[in-house]
């Protein structure tokens, strides 16, 4: 039996971004919240042995122990669904911060074009465009409406860029609030090339200070060091922007947050259609808690928004066949191929230096900024060159051809280890009717509960991306003079193995219309109206960047829209 | 084991992908795939004792009287978890894996073997972070490891199998093999032509010890491998360095003296 607590207003499940963001907007407004987290407490001191390529990034040490809870996957509903054993395709977040500790810190906005998306591709293209099963949908809010939130998950984020408006993305209302990244020869390079070619580099925006910044909320960080350990590792100057060193000390200051680490949420209480309270479990003791509020925000990233709701029974699950139902519904992945590798035989680069979100992109070929009346895909990708910190584990780079072990190995791995250059993609992703998440009928977590399966593949869509992505990237390369480059055109079947990107989306998706979303564009639940759901779940489709610039924008939006509710006490915001 | 079938290559590991599965990856996939669980490996643990190392170290010298200072004991190579054997099979097939060559040292030098054996007897050996439940079905290739035994059995029961094949074939163990027998013989496991138990290829355990060996080649010196940084000075890898700030924006290749998290823990 579980223990039941007094009744809080507000309770959060799953402090990452998004949580986190909620948290701070809520208790700063004077509302009393609970924050659940399943894994432990963060901060910056734990980062004092962190240059550790072994721990951090080979065996994970910051992600979701995978023996408590994983998820399964399949291409196609014609195979048996099986687990995900070990960390392949993407790596789950966990503790206090969640992914947004050992994030990169890219960080982009959508493009006016992902939030019409349907209308604005029938508009410019005719409904025939859009083939068979692939669900194409507006998202319910339009850049313009998102904007505000955009420039505020900027400000408090101190999100590092360009002054001058990028003339192939959204308006923006303010110039970034620090200014851009310093610029490693190879992006000189890569925006030489470019250039060269007509099109319009900049550098990436970046939530790795590019100098000391105080935001609205009076928190100062430093600025980033560019030491090599940033990706899959925590901050030990707390220079990149993470839900611990800027929202979550606001919140806690406030008085009005209390977080419970090592509470994991298993249900999410209801009657009818309105929620009562969350379970969860202390992972340390075993024992279950119940907690009741009156609002319940889930904020536990997209496999597990999409999974609780499916073991509480909250929302209609979607079915595939019949092409009903919402949870679970749309979801999407980033497509990585296409990429272009030079190597240099004359020319060595400091591979080893870098930050999370040091790179510079293009974006005239993502979303809809070219015609795309002769191709045989949609959207796009951002087209790009990245310095992220090459560590010696990961990084043997060899050209087609060598030996994948033994002295020819050895050498060409060590040769070019500071001798090459990549420029990649990082391609939209469109939802298609048969790509879900649902409950597993096998396969159970620690507390015996369901784990979520995924079915998902490459369509044809994708690998037409890839193939007309490689031919960009490698007439960029060939301008940065290699002395000999590769590229890889051709995507296949997706496999779960090779890491790919943590930017999983979709399976919680906002619109206007109830029968084809799960949530309004305040990402509060049609079906219980004080349950907001919260996160890149929430993408109707994935666009053709990273996903947390637009995560952040939601949550504020959310925030605001909780704030309006707890005010109102009730009812639907649209 | 998913890590396991990771190229280490020119790519980024993380999220500003620069590398998708190639066709190299996809084709070692098909083979794990084919690993079937429900097998127990145990019975194969343990193997043969006897055969000292054939190292010997020198007792330490106390100071004094004159004589050259000995060179320091290294306490941390001492077998966690392989036999004696099985730590000979281990040294010398990742000095085939990573041989010394005109650049530097290569995995013996490196420490490479007492690193896997430090690897095989923690977590990662034992599989700590992975869903090891069952049931164990076939998998498709893009479905990754679905096998039921753990990593330090992959391993041992790799290296015995490195030594019947060898012994089958040669009519000796693996490490008294010329070096071209053991490329050989390394050749025919990584094309999945050894068998370690029914249904379950060479290839599988092939994966898993390059990996080991890069890792060992290239982890930082705390874990045992890596020895004196030789690894990152061959690589021009100068470790863990605090910040590089001032040299981000400048042209050509800047060499740095190596630093591990030992030297942090002065700090
Ligand atoms: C290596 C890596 C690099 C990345 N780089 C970038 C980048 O450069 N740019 C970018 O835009 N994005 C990047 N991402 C993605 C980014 O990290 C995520 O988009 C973002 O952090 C998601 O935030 P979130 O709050 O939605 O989820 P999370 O950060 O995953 O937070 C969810 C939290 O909920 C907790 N939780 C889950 N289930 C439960 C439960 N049942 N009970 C209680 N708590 C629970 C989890 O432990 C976790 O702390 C990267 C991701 C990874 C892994
Ligand atoms: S690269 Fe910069 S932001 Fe990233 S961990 Fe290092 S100092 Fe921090």
């Amino acid at each position: 039996m579980a223990t039941k607590l007094p009744k809080v207003p507000v309770v959060i499940v799953g402090m990452g971004w998004a949580g986190t963001i909620i948290a701070s907007e809520l208790t700063k407004a004077g509302t009393k919240v609970v924050g659940l987290e399943r894994g432990k407490n963060r901060s910056t001191q734990d980062y004092f042995m962190v240059h550790d390529e072994l721990r951090y990034a080979q065996r994970y040490e910051m992600m979701q122990d995978l023996s408590r809870e994983t998820i399964t996957f399949r291409n196609t509903e014609k195979v048996k669904s099986l687990p995900m054993r070990s960390y392949g395709s993407f790596l789950m977040g966990d503790g206090l911060g969640g992914a947004g500790i050992h994030w990169n810190g890219q960080n982009f906005r959508f493009l006016p074009y992902d939030f019409e998306i349907y209308s604005k591709t029938v508009e410019r293209y005719g409904k025939k465009k859009i083939p068979d099963g692939m669900q194409l949908q507006d998202w319910g809010i339009t850049y313009d409406q998102l904007e505000p939130y955009f420039d505020k998950f900027e400000k408090m984020a101190g999100i590092s860029g360009e002054k001058e408006q990028n003339p192939m993305v959204g308006k923006r209302s303010a110039p970034f609030p620090v200014g851009p990244m310093k610029k490693s020869p190879m992006m000189k390079m890569f925006e030489d090339a470019s250039k060269k070619l007509g099109f319009h580099p900049y550098v990436i925006p970046s939530a790795n200070l590019a100098d000391a910044y105080t935001n609205s909320d009076g928190i100062s960080r430093a600025a980033c060091q560019y030491c090599g350990f940033c990706e899959r590792f925590g901050c030990e100057y707390g220079a990149k922007a993470d839900p611990v060193v800027t929202v979550l000390p606001v919140a806690q200051k406030t008085g009005n947050l209390e977080v419970r680490t090592f509470s994991n949420v298993i249900r999410v209480l209801h009657t009818g259609s309105k929620a009562t309270g969350v379970v969860y479990v202390n992972t340390m003791t075993g024992e279950e808690f119940e907690q009741p509020a009156d609002v319940v925000v889930l904020t536990s990233y997209v496999f597990n928004n999409v999974r609780l709701l499916l073991t509480s029974k909250l929302g209609k699950p979607y079915d595939p066949q019949a092409g009903t139902g919402v949870i679970g519904k749309n979801y999407a992945y980033q497509i990585v191929g296409g990429q272009t590798v030079g190597y240099y035989d004359d020319k060595e680069f400091n591979l080893y230096m870098g930050a999370g979100a040091l790179g510079s992109a293009i974006d005239d070929f993502n979303g809809d900024n070219f015609d795309h009346g002769s191709l045989n895909f949609l959207h796009g990708a951002n087209i790009r060159i990245t310095q992220t910190g090459m560590r010696p584990i990961a990084n043997n780079p060899t050209p087609n051809g060598t030996p994948k072990w033994g002295k020819a190995f050895k050498q060409a791995s060590i040769k070019y280890a500071n001798r090459n250059l990549v420029v990649a993609t990082q391609g939209s992703n469109m939802a298609w009717r048969h790509h879900y998440l649902d409950l597993d009928p096998t396969y159970k977590d620690v507390y015996g509960l369901p784990l979520l399966r995924l079915t998902y593949d490459f369509e044809d869509q994708d690998k037409e991306l890839v193939k007309f992505m490689a031919t960009k990237t490698s007439a960029i390369m060939k301008e940065m003079k290699p002395t000999k480059q590769e590229t890889a055109n051709v995507i296949t079947t997706y496999n779960i193995v090779p890491y790919q990107s943590t930017h999983n989306t979709g399976g919680v998706i906002m619109g206007a219309d109830p029968g084809t979303s799960a949530v309004n564009s305040y990402l509060q639940m049609w079906d219980a109206d004080n349950v907001f759901v919260v996160g890149a779940s929430a993408f109707p489709h994935n666009s053709g960047y990273n996903p947390t610039g637009t995560v952040g924008a939601l949550a504020y939006r959310a925030a605001d829209g909780l704030l309006q509710y707890l005010k109102k006490g009730g009812g639907s915001l649209v | 084991m998913a890590d396991e079938t990771k190229e280490p290559t020119g790519g980024t590991p993380g999220d500003s992908p620069r590398r998708p599965p190639d066709e190299s990856r996809r084709s070692f996939l098909k083979v794990s795939g084919a690993a079937v669980g429900g097998v127990v490996a145990g019975g194969v643990i343990g193997g043969l004792i006897g055969n000292a190392i054939g190292r010997k170290n020198k007792p330490q010298q106390g100071g004094g009287g004159g004589a050259a200072p000995a060179p320091a004991k290294d306490f941390n190579q001492a077998l966690m978890f392989f036999t004696q054997d099985q730590f000979r099979i281990a040294e010398a097939a990742a000095e085939r894996i990573f041989p010394k060559d005109d650049l530097g040292p290569g995995a013996k030098e490196l420490g490479v073997a007492y690193f896997i054996d430090h690897q095989m007897a923690g977590q990662y050996g034992m599989n700590g972070k992975d869903y090891m439940m069952g049931p164990f079905s076939k998998a498709e290739a893009t479905q990754g490891y679905q096998a039921s035994f753990k990593r330090h059995e992959l391993i041992t029961m790799g290296l015995e199998a490195l030594n019947e094949y060898s012994q089958k074939k040669y009519s000796v163990n693996f490490p008294e093999l010329k070096e071209d027998q053991q490329d050989e013989v390394l050749t025919a496991f990584e094309k999945g032509q050894g068998v370690l138990l029914k249904d379950v290829p060479g290839s599988l355990f092939f994966n898993l010890f390059r990996s080991l060996t890069i890792e060992g080649a290239y982890a930082d010196p705390l874990y045992g491998g890596n020895k004196g940084m030789g690894g990152w000075k061959m690589k021009g890898y100068p470790g863990d360095q605090m910040a590089y700030i001032d040299k981000i924006e400048k042209d050509g290749f800047i060499k740095m003296d190596p630093a591990s998290l030992h030297d942090h823990m002065g700090h």
